[in-house]
């Protein structure tokens, strides 16, 4: 079966989102990550969208599935890369992704995810180059 | 106006949606649409197939390209499915009979420039979108 792999680096959890996701596809995803997290104990996921083309309110409602789940599991999931044209279409079809926290590249996401590891900056508060939409 | 190329993509099974997504895609480049008004007609449409498969039971999509007075890219979306009992609440953000997050009708609306709804109960539902260069 198709799938999208999971890298590991450390204590985070590594996903490059490089396909057009069919619905299953994503629900796939969401279901071997919240696995890895458990199995690895990951303190962190990163999702890189930046080849995504569209962000749907399918794969929206995914992301943002995946945010909460990792939550309740002890982890913390940053959204990297997102395409301004996707950010416009998102926030225009009224989906702002709640819950979500966005970074604009792999670097600055790994930066938060390393500051929320180490305690600072809980909850995204007083980050510099995290945002949210 | 004229017709410059129509197309009809069956949309039966869930990577259909995917398919749909690509095509809108290629007329959309070869009109020249701007790259958000490219992602938000993708956007739109990918919501709308996933309307026409979940809740009318599959259907199909007629795209066209079209030129005059400008170059626009038209997608008609039908099913024959249980329709839509009450088209205004059904354009209502929030509002979901399926599992979604209800942005799906009134979400689509906001991304084009035009949007046209006919349903009839228990004979089926036909969405028209429009969206010009």
């Amino acid at each position: 079966m198709e799938k999208i792999p999971i890298l590991r680096m450390g204590e985070f959890l590594l996903v490059t989102i490089q396909v057009d996701m069919h619905d299953r596809l994503a629900m796939t995803l969401q279901d071997d990550l919240t696995k890895r997290i458990s199995e690895t104990n990951a303190h962190g996921v990163l999702i890189d969208i930046s080849t995504l083309e569209i962000v749907d309110s399918f794969i929206g409602r995914m992301l943002g599935n995946i945010a909460a789940m990792s939550r309740v599991l002890d982890a913390r999931t940053v959204v990297v890369g997102m395409q301004p044209a996707v950010a416009i279409t998102l926030v225009e079809l009224g989906m702002s992704l709640p819950g979500v926290r966005t970074a604009l590249n792999v670097d600055a996401g790994m930066k938060l995810l390393r500051e929320s590891l180490n305690g600072h900056g809980e909850n995204g508060q007083g980050q510099s180059d995290g945002r949210r939409l | 106006m004229a017709v410059v190329f129509s197309e009809t993509v069956p949309l039966v099974s869930e990577p259909d949606i995917v398919v749909v997504r690509r095509r809108v895609r290629e007329v959309a480049g070869q009109i020249g649409l701007s790259l958000v008004d490219q992602t938000k007609v993708i956007t739109a449409a990918s919501e709308l197939a996933r309307n026409t498969l979940i809740y009318g039971g599959g259907g199909s999509m007629q795209l066209e390209s079209l030129n005059g007075p400008r170059l626009g890219v038209r997608l008609t979306f039908k099913d024959n499915g249980p329709g839509i009992p009450d088209i205004e609440l059904a354009l209502r953000d929030g509002f979901t009979t399926g599992s979604g997050l209800g942005l799906g009708l009134g979400g689509t609306k906001r991304l084009v420039n035009e949007f046209d709804i006919e349903s009839k109960v228990g004979q089926g539902t036909r969405v028209t979108i429009t969206r010009w260069k």
